[in-house]
């Protein structure tokens, strides 16, 4: 089944598109590609060669780049992705028993989506917010000064 | 609070709102743009910015000017702020583009005036997702007010910057893997020569790609002076540092300091101390590349030559304390987690050497090292060193491994005789490299002791 984007994200996907030299149209995958998660949750193949026709590239081009960068995700995720920084100065903060609180409280390892399809766990290298951790990125939202009580709040407020 | 020996985050502090471009303007914004497009030519910015002698503060710290003044004689050319922000440490880009972004960008027009740039992108890393949607409002308002677009206050220089986002590849603040990923390819950095993409850059055109904290600088170079600049730092750093403190300290936080503070204060005066007023142990003093420093030398300043002169560099500024709770064999760890996760992979000795020294230290931390290891992780630091395209097989692959390695071999070396990963009393964790080296008796016989240690 071909995918298409819905009115307001062809809308959108034509205003990225706007920005590059018309020869250059190639530039527009990162954000295309960031566009299409949003709009589907996950790369999908189809996906792909939606991306693919909008910057008259092959699919395989596109494949290329979705398969390169962490943020992209290959496969369905929870509704609401969890992602614990685990570098250095937030290791140094303890991130460690946060994922632990959460991997116990979730009832999930590192990496893997609840039954109900509510929470993906994932750990991801440094935020930039070292001097706040340990942090995590919830989604678009990022959490700082991470302590289990305060985990508690954000899980238990997302539907 | 006025304070004269600080130029950047003053105005955060004082103005929770300088991302609207109208109290951006109340503070004088744009105010440097206009009167440089009104009295000054292109020429005469480059020559203000090269007098200033800013080294640039995205790790590398080669002057802007000089940079700006390598720019291929040939057209189009385009701009890029390097927003990517990923290296361990560092949270001073997020701090700029979060609290003043308007500086930010009046800074990139500033510099597309004096180099004839009609196209410019803010490279942001992808999981800045609020600072994109902000940075992409502020480039809308600067249009709307006639500072970005067609004929620029009247004047015959026009120019559109966009945002452009990542997705969470630390590979991409390198500045070639950065073109490249704008470019829509794999974001592999590009063979050298080319040195420059002055010469050579975005779609093989001359291109100026300046870290944030740099462009943001340039506006107030263009607003004060070179002068000014010069004597707002040292004879080796001109202008302020954005020192980030992370890690076993009281206070961390964003800290604007003279290069000329010690790292010491920045330790013990700025940062409050250890917490728990404990020993300190480590510390990295420039983000996670930054090879580490002991507890013996931090009476050096945080002057980019001079960190550089004892063997470690300034990099982004990112200063991660570590106190004698510690294990060196943990923290080593981490750090080539981050390696190996991040090797983008297109070279060999890169993409195969941080799995291996991953793998070694990982046994090495769970009790089944070999005092053999720490010959073989030097072999493997030696092998990758100077053999990738880009830097990163350097930093951070190799030198916080080889540093924590020789630095803090008796701990490393006790780790591995009780098969665990052990935390020895601060004095007894570490020697001078010189000294550690030569504890090790040397890793190996076949080699030398300048390219263990260079």
């Amino acid at each position: 089944m071909a995918l298409a984007f819905s009115p307001d994200s062809q809308k959108r996907a034509e205003e990225i598109l706007a920005r590059y030299p018309a020869e250059h149209k190639k530039a527009a995958v990162v954000p295309l590609l960031h566009l299409a998660q949003k709009e589907w949750g996950y790369i999908s193949p189809d996906a792909m060669s939606c991306v693919a026709d909008l910057i008259e590239e092959s699919p395989v081009k596109v494949a290329e780049i979705a398969t390169f960068y962490p943020m992209f995700n290959k496969e369905p995720v929870g509704r609401h992705l969890i992602n614990v920084c685990h570098t250095l100065p937030c290791a140094l903060a303890g991130c460690s028993d946060i994922v632990t609180h959460i991997s116990g409280k979730l009832g999930i390892g590192v990496g893997d989506t609840t039954e109900d399809g509510r929470f993906t766990l994932k750990k991801i290298e440094c935020l930039a917010a070292c001097d706040r951790g340990p942090v995590m990125l919830v989604n678009r939202e990022l959490h700082t000064h991470l302590t289990p009580e305060k985990i508690d709040t954000i899980i238990e407020g997302l539907e | 609070m006025a304070d004269a020996s600080r130029a950047l985050l003053p105005s955060i502090e004082e103005h929770d709102d300088l991302a609207n471009i109208e109290k951006y303007i109340a503070q004088g914004g744009y105010e440097t743009l206009k009167r440089v497009i009104k009295e000054m030519s292109p020429d005469d910015v480059t020559n203000v910015v090269k007098e200033a002698n800013i080294k640039g503060r995205g790790g590398a710290g080669f002057p802007a000017g000089q940079k700006w003044s390598m720019c291929a004689d040939r057209y189009p050319r385009y701009v890029l702020a390097n927003a990517d922000e990923s290296e361990p440490g560092s949270f001073k880009d997020r701090k700029l583009l979060e609290g003043d972004p308007h500086r930010v960008i009046e800074g990139m027009i500033l510099t597309s005036y004096a180099l004839g740039v009609n196209l410019g992108y803010i490279y942001m890393r992808g999981e800045f997702f609020h600072i994109y949607d902000q940075v992409e409002h502020c480039l809308l308002e600067a249009r709307e007010k006639g500072f970005l677009g067609k004929n620029i206050l009247g004047s015959d220089f026009s120019l559109d910057i966009y945002p452009h986002p990542g997705a969470g590849a630390y590979i991409c603040g390198e500045e070639t893997g950065l073109i490249e990923s704008l470019e829509g390819n794999r974001p592999y950095p590009r063979l050298k020569p080319p040195f420059f993409p002055a010469a050579v850059g975005l779609w093989g055109q001359p291109t100026i790609l300046n870290n944030v904290e740099t462009f943001s600088d340039v506006t107030l170079i263009l607003k004060n002076g070179a002068e000014w600049f010069l004597k707002l730092g040292t004879e080796d750093t001109s202008g302020t540092r954005l020192i980030g403190v992370s890690g076993h300290v009281k206070s961390p936080g964003l800290y604007e300091l003279s290069p000329g503070i010690t790292l010491r204060e920045v330790i013990y005066d700025v940062a409050g101390g250890i917490r728990g007023d404990r020993q300190l142990k480590a510390v990295i003093p420039g983000g996670i590349s930054a090879p580490v420093l002991t507890p013996d030398e931090i009476d050096t300043t945080m002057e980019l030559g001079k960190l550089g002169s004892i063997g470690t560099m300034g990099g982004t500024g990112g200063v991660i304390v570590m106190d004698e709770t510690v294990s060196i064999i943990d923290v080593m760890l981490n750090a080539s987690n981050f390696a190996r996760h991040e090797s983008c992979g297109q070279c060999t000795p890169c993409r195969e050497g941080t799995p291996w020294m991953n793998d070694i230290l990982r046994r090495i931390h769970d009790g089944d090292g070999r005092i053999e290891d720490i010959a073989l992780l030097l072999d493997i630091c030696v092998q990758i060193h100077g053999r990738t395209v880009c830097p990163f097989g350097m930093a951070p692959a190799v030198w916080p491994i080889k540093t924590f390695l020789i630095k803090y071999y008796p701990e490393i070396k006790a780790s591995i005789e009780q098969k665990k990963a052990v935390v020895l009393p601060v004095e007894q964790a570490y020697l001078k490299q010189d000294e550690g080296y030569e504890a090790m008796g040397g890793p190996g016989n076949f080699r030398l002791k300048e390219q263990v240690l260079g």
